[in-house]
C-alpha cells in the first residue's frame, strides 16, 4: 500500500476540525450522530454538517464510569465519556445530536447525553415491517420539522433529491472501494481499509471525499492488476462482523493480520453493512429515506434474518476462509445472536466461525492472540 | 529424525523429545522468567534422553510463553498442540479437556485429528488451576490435600465463580465453621460447573481426554468425570500432552519438507 495515498485520508481527520469552525464561522450548523440508521440525508438537506460521534476510544471511559455502570459496552460509555469529560471536538463543535432507540443501553445513555446538548431522540422500531415503516416514516418526518425550526430552514424537495443523490454516490464509492478486496490476495490490508472508512467519515466536502474515495480504488485496481498485495494467495481471508469497530478499539483486526489473516471484508456498521443498499432516487424522498434505514440489519432488530442472509453472501462473493464476530462485552443483542448467526452458518456448511467477546481494553491481547492464532491454524489446515 | 516441542505456560514449563515416540519428557516451575525456564526444560529434556542440542531437527513452541523462545523454528497456539498430543496418547480422542495454570479450554477434534472448534475461559481465572491454587491458600493445604479432603465430603455450594469474590465467600464459609472437607469439595465442583458451562458450548463427543496439570490429582479427576457423566483418557502424564503435541507438529512439519 502506497503511503501518500494513506496519507491523504490520515490528514483528513487531523484537519478536519479547522475546516469545521470555518464552516461555523460562516454559519453553518454541525449535526453530531451515534449510529448508522441517522438519516444523513436530511441533515444534509437542512445545509448542516453531519458528524460521526460513536467513540471508539479506550480513554474516555473512565469519566463515563462516574456516571454509568461499569457492566455496559465499552461503545456506549467511550461515546458518554468523551462528550461528559469535554474533551471530543466534535462533540463540542455540534449544535444538535440525533440519536435513535436502538439498543437499551444507547436509549438510556442518550438521556443522560440530552442533558449537555440539544438532543433528537428517533424512536427507531424494532421490526421492519410495513406498520414499522410508517411509524419510522413518521419518525423521520418529524426529524425533518425539527431541523427546519432549530436551523431556522427549509427543506425542500430539491434539497431532499439532492442530499439522497450525493450521499448515494457516497455508498458507491465506499462500496466499490470495499469490493478491491475481493481480488485474491486483497491489495489493501483490512486495517488500512478500516483506517480509510473511518477517516472519511469526519471530512466535511462530501464530493472531495469521493473524488478521493475513487481515485483510491482505481489506484488499489492497478495494484492488484500488477500482482501487487500485501497477502498470498493463500493468506486466510477473514469476513468480520459483528459490533462496530473503528480506529481506537481495532485491536482483533490487528491481530488477526498480525499473525497472518487478512480482514478482506467488515460487514459491521462502519463497512459494509451501510453501503450495500441505496435510497430510491424515484420513490417520494422521505418515504424512501425511511426504507433504506429501516432495512438496516443491526442486532437490535428482531428478527434480523436479513443480517444471517448478508453475511453468507459475502462470504460467497469475497471468497472468505474464515468469520470472526465481534462482540463488545455487555452488548447483549450481539453477543445473543452470535449463537444464532454460527448455527446459522454451520446449518449451511460454510466455514469456520469464531465468536470473540471483549471490550476496548489492552488487558485481554494475549488470550485473544491464543484464541485468533488457533483460529487461524484451524483454517489453514482445511 | 528428532524433533522437540516445549510448551511454556503460566505455572509450569514441558518439554518433549519426540521421534515417531517420547524419548523424553521434563517439567520445571516457570518462575518469572519464561524465556529461561524454556531453555532450561529443552536442555534437561535432552539431558534425559542422553541427547545433545545438535540432534534435534526442529523445535517447535507453544503456551503463552511461546513467543519469548528465541530458539524454536515454530510456533503453534496450545489448542492445536493439545489436540495432536491428545491423539497421539489416545487416538480415538473426539474432545480435549484441559484446565492449566491461567487458561482452561475445551477442543472439539473432527475424525481426521485437526481442531473443528474450540473454547477457552474468558480473561478471569475462574476455572483454571490458578482458581485451586489460591482456594488451597486459604485452606491451608495443598492440591493433594485437596483432592483428598474433596472425596470424602458432599460439598458445600459455593456460588461465585470469581476468584476473588470466591475467596471471601470461603473465608464467610469458614467463619461459619464448615467442614473443611465441604468447601475443599465445594471448590472442585465450582471447577467442575465452570468446564461444563464451558464445553456446552460445543459437541462433546467421546472420547474425552483430559490434560493440564489438575489432571495429576485423581480425586479431582473422578469428581469431574462424574460432573460430565463420562470417563476421561488421562495419561501418566497429563501435563505434557501440549509439549507433546509440539514435538508432533514440528516431526510431522519436518517429514513433510
Amino acid at each position: 500500500m502506497e503511503a501518500d495515498l494513506l496519507c491523504e485520508f490520515e490528514n483528513l481527520r487531523s484537519n478536519s476540525i479547522a475546516e469545521i469552525q470555518a464552516a461555523k464561522a460562516e454559519g453553518r450548523k454541525v449535526v453530531g450522530k451515534y449510529c448508522i440508521y441517522t438519516p444523513t440525508e436530511l441533515v444534509m438537506a437542512a445545509g448542516a454538517i453531519p458528524l460521526p460521534l460513536c467513540s471508539t476510544k479506550q480513554d474516555p471511559i473512565s469519566v463515563a464510569e462516574k456516571v454509568l455502570p461499569r457492566n455496559l459496552c465499552p461503545l456506549i460509555k467511550s461515546s458518554y465519556g468523551f462528550a461528559a469529560s469535554g474533551a471530543c471536538p466534535y462533540f463540542n463543535i455540534s449544535d444538535l445530536l440525533i440519536a435513535e432507540t436502538t439498543c437499551d443501553g444507547k436509549k438510556k445513555m442518550y438521556e443522560l447525553l440530552a442533558e449537555l446538548k440539544p438532543l433528537h431522540l428517533l424512536q427507531l422500531p424494532q421490526t421492519q415491517d410495513m406498520n414499522a415503516l410508517e411509524y419510522w416514516h413518521s419518525e423521520i418526518t418529524k426529524l425533518k420539522d425539527r431541523l427546519e425550526k432549530d436551523f431556522s430552514v427549509t427543506i425542500t424537495e430539491q434539497n431532499l433529491r439532492e442530499a439522497i443523490h450525493l450521499l448515494n454516490e457516497e455508498r458507491r464509492s465506499l462500496k466499490d472501494l470495499q469490493d478491491i478486496t475481493k481480488h485474491k490476495p486483497s491489495p489493501i490490508s483490512g486495517l488500512d481499509l478500516l483506517t480509510i472508512l473511518y477517516n472519511r467519515g469526519f471530512s466535511i466536502d462530501k464530493e472531495a471525499t469521493i473524488q478521493r474515495v475513487d481515485r483510491l480504488t482505481l489506484k488499489l485496481k492497478e495494484l492488484s492488476n500488477q500482482g501487487v498485495s500485501p497477502f498470498k494467495t493463500n493468506t486466510p481471508r477473514i469476513l468480520l462482523t459483528g459490533v462496530p469497530v473503528g480506529i481506537g478499539c481495532h485491536k482483533v483486526v490487528q491481530i488477526i493480520e498480525e499473525n497472518g489473516g487478512n480482514v478482506v471484508c467488515f460487514e459491521s456498521c462502519g463497512g459494509y453493512k451501510g453501503v450495500c443498499d441505496q435510497v430510491d432516487e424515484e420513490k417520494e424522498p422521505l418515504l424512501a429515506i425511511a426504507e433504506k434505514y429501516l432495512a438496516t440489519p443491526c442486532s437490535c432488530m428482531s428478527p434480523n434474518n436479513t443480517r444471517f442472509e448478508l453475511v453468507q453472501r459475502l462470504i460467497e462473493e469475497f471468497k472468505v476462509d474464515g468469520v470472526v464476530d465481534l462482540t463488545w462485552q455487555a452488548c447483549h443483542t450481539y453477543n445473543i445472536e452470535s449463537y444464532s448467526l454460527k448455527k446459522y452458518l454451520q446449518e449451511r456448511k460454510t466455514v469456520p466461525f469464531l465468536q470473540i467477546e471483549t471490550d476496548y481494553s489492552e488487558s485481554d491481547i494475549e488470550q485473544l492472540k491464543v484464541r485468533i492464532e488457533a483460529f487461524l491454524e484451524i483454517i489453514s489446515v482445511t | 529424525m528428532l524433533s522437540a516441542g516445549i510448551d511454556v505456560g503460566s505455572m509450569a514449563t514441558k518439554a518433549v523429545i519426540f521421534d515417531g515416540t517420547i524419548r523424553s519428557a521434563a517439567i520445571i516451575p516457570t518462575g518469572w522468567n519464561p524465556k529461561e525456564a524454556g531453555r532450561s526444560v529443552f536442555l534437561e529434556a535432552l539431558n534425559k534422553a542422553g541427547l545433545q542440542e545438535k540432534d534435534i531437527s526442529i523445535i517447535v513452541g507453544t503456551g503463552y510463553g511461546r513467543v519469548s523462545l528465541p530458539f524454536i523454528d515454530k510456533k503453534v497456539t496450545e489448542i492445536t498442540c493439545h489436540a495432536k498430543g491428545a491423539r497421539f496418547l489416545f487416538p480415538q480422542t473426539k474432545t480435549v479437556i484441559d484446565i492449566g495454570g491461567q487458561d482452561s479450554k475445551v477442543i472439539s477434534v473432527s475424525d481426521d485429528g485437526t481442531v473443528a472448534d474450540f473454547i477457552m475461559n474468558d480473561k478471569c481465572a475462574a476455572g483454571t488451576g490458578r482458581f485451586l491454587q489460591v482456594m488451597t491458600g486459604i485452606l491451608d493445604i495443598t492440591l493433594d490435600e485437596l483432592g483428598q479432603l474433596a472425596s470424602n465430603s458432599k460439598p458445600v455450594s459455593i456460588n461465585s465463580m470469581c476468584t476473588v469474590f470466591a475467596e471471601s465467600e470461603i473465608i464467610g464459609l469458614l467463619a461459619q465453621e464448615v467442614p473443611k472437607e465441604a468447601i475443599a469439595s465445594g471448590i472442585v465442583q465450582t471447577i467442575a460447573n465452570k468446564m461444563l458451562s464451558l464445553a456446552s458450548k460445543i459437541p462433546l463427543r467421546e472420547e474425552v481426554t483430559f490434560s493440564g496439570g489438575v489432571a495429576n490429582n485423581p480425586e479431582i479427576c473422578q469428581i469431574l468425570s462424574s460432573a460430565f457423566k463420562l470417563k476421561f483418557n488421562i495419561s501418566t502424564q497429563p501435563q505434557i500432552v501440549g509439549a507433546l503435541g509440539a514435538a508432533i507438529v514440528g516431526f510431522e512439519k519436518f517429514r513433510l519438507a
